[in-house]
């Protein structure tokens, strides 16, 4: 049975039937899902959850599509992994990493493309469309493979082609836009307004966004049963963080867990950090930048949630880190090295930043602490090509013992 | 036409009359729906109405000014 019963704007809380807009036609604010959550909480249990598919679909009665099949590659339900070697590094005891490397497309984008996906076609669309520089791209074109439908994946020109073959190979079509990143983002707008397609994060957004909410229901289930201390977020448009806390305050207002004392922490890369910068002046409003970082997936110079992830921030008593590039490429190692997970840019802000905050107290030593690892490193190579060290041996036992003498391995 | 946008202002034009002048010199209609200024600050979410080449004409020299003009959703590339 489907919940939602509405989309209300965020802004002048004016209600609007659900339908594909995301801007209140009133003010212009974003449009947020309404639910009927005395409903759910009939509905609702830890049972009936424990008791779903082990995919975000767990929490099909929190996600805002109808009834019927779901367009469903198995996003969500990742694992929750103990860091015992990180920890011990940053001086953490109770460290745990949520890690979203393994999904279907290997970034935390399925959770939200799945319920674009499916709530696209149950409103009779026949094409789901959306702008990206590498993960969003390619879950949408998985999505829409799996789901029959055809799909326009909006790409910047310049855009290197080993990030467009993750997209490429489900068989959308891909435009490559000739023009600034600026004005990829403007046509993409006109084109959103023109076409009558699923544009994911655009028309489709409101429904889209709540799919992040899985990454907060997720982690309270797999910590059984209690939101965590502290959760580092990396944030992009700022939707991720504002979802996750909103998913974990739900789990309380629903009476599946009794308290919800998270501090919610959000890094991102210092080249694109315009909502740890607003954070930083004390001000709400934030300045867009021209994004310059390496770290892709986080480069959103004019972030739409950026307003309401400072509002989060000020709710939990978080924190607002911004990292260096060769910081993020420290990250990547360091988790790399020390957990076998190898992670996009994205997590190297992550495990950086989480490395600041446990330095400067910020982190107990003994705190409940959740890291979230949104994207897979098989995505980012090129940054970390420099640690590519090889021993150049001949095919001789004798070569191979010269080798590990040279390098002190005898 | 009717185009949403969002003009970002920066400290030094504050003070100055764009959205006024937007309307007189280049004929569109201007309609604030909301907005956040003070003295050092602030942006204006608006729409615009006029002829497809007023609207462009018109946000070309606002950003010729240095305003900075977005879409009402913010970025639509995504990582």
């Amino acid at each position: 049975m489907a919940f939602a019963t509405a989309l209300r704007c965020r802004e002048c809380s004016r209600e609007y039937p659900l339908e594909p807009m995301n801007i209140c036609e009133w003010c212009f604010g974003p449009c947020e899902v309404v639910y009927d959550y005395e409903a759910i909480r009939k509905q609702i249990s830890r049972k009936s959850i424990e008791a779903g598919p082990l995919t975000v679909w767990r929490y099909r009665d929190l996600l805002p599509v109808g009834d019927g099949p779901v367009v469903d590659l198995h996003a969500g339900y990742t694992p929750l992994l103990k860091a015992d070697n990180l920890g011990r590094m940053l001086g953490l005891d109770n460290l745990y990493l949520k890690n979203d490397c393994v999904n279907p497309t290997y970034s935390f984008k399925d959770r939200v493309v799945t319920v674009a996906a499916t709530i696209a076609r149950q409103m009779g669309f026949d094409t789901l469309a959306c702008a990206s520089t590498g993960n969003l791209a390619g879950a949408v074109a998985a999505h829409a493979a799996k789901a029959g439908m055809k799909a326009y994946v909006f790409i910047p020109a310049d855009l290197e082609k080993v990030k467009v073959v993750g997209a490429a190979i489900y068989g959308p079509t891909v435009v490559a836009v000739n023009g600034s990143y600026d004005d990829v983002n403007r046509l993409c707008s006109e084109v959103a307004d023109n076409y009558r397609w699923a544009f994911v994060n655009v028309n489709i957004r409101p429904y889209y966004a709540e799919g992040s909410k899985t990454l907060g229901y997720e982690v309270v289930e797999q910590l059984g049963w209690r939101a965590p201390d502290h959760a580092i977020v990396p944030v992009a448009s700022g939707s991720l963080l504002t979802k996750v806390w909103k998913g974990m305050n739900e789990f309380k207002d629903l009476g599946l867990i009794s308290e919800v004392k998270t501090r919610m922490h959000m890094v991102q890369p210092l080249g694109c950090s315009p909502v740890v910068t607003a954070h930083a002046e004390g001000v709400m409003s934030v300045k867009p930048v021209k994004p310059n970082t390496i770290a892709k997936s986080l480069a959103i110079g004019n972030p739409a949630d950026g307003y309401y992830a400072l509002k989060v921030l000020k709710e939990s008593h978080g924190t607002a880190t911004a990292v260096t590039d060769p910081e993020v490429i420290e990250g990547i190692h360091l988790l790399a090295r020390t957990e076998g997970i190898f992670a996009e840019t994205a997590a190297g802000v992550v495990i950086s930043g989480l490395r600041k905050l446990a330095q400067s107290g910020a982190i107990g030593k003994h705190d409940l602490t959740v890291a979230y690892i949104t994207g897979n490193g098989l995505k980012t190579q090129e940054v970390v090509e420099d640690s590519v060290k090889t021993w150049p041996v001949q095919p001789t036992l004798a070569s191979f013992r010269h080798a590990l003498a040279a390098h002190g391995h005898a | 036409m009717k185009q949403k946008v969002k003009f970002t202002f920066p400290p030094k034009l504050v003070q100055e009359p764009v959205i006024y002048k937007l309307g007189v010199d280049f004929h569109v209609v201007t309609n604030i729906r909301r907005a956040d200024v003070d003295d050092t600050q602030g942006w204006v979410v608006l729409e615009l109405e006029g002829t497809q080449r007023d609207i462009k004409r018109g946000l070309d020299w606002v950003r010729e000014k240095g305003v900075r003009v977005d879409p009402v959703s913010g970025d639509v590339v995504e990582g």
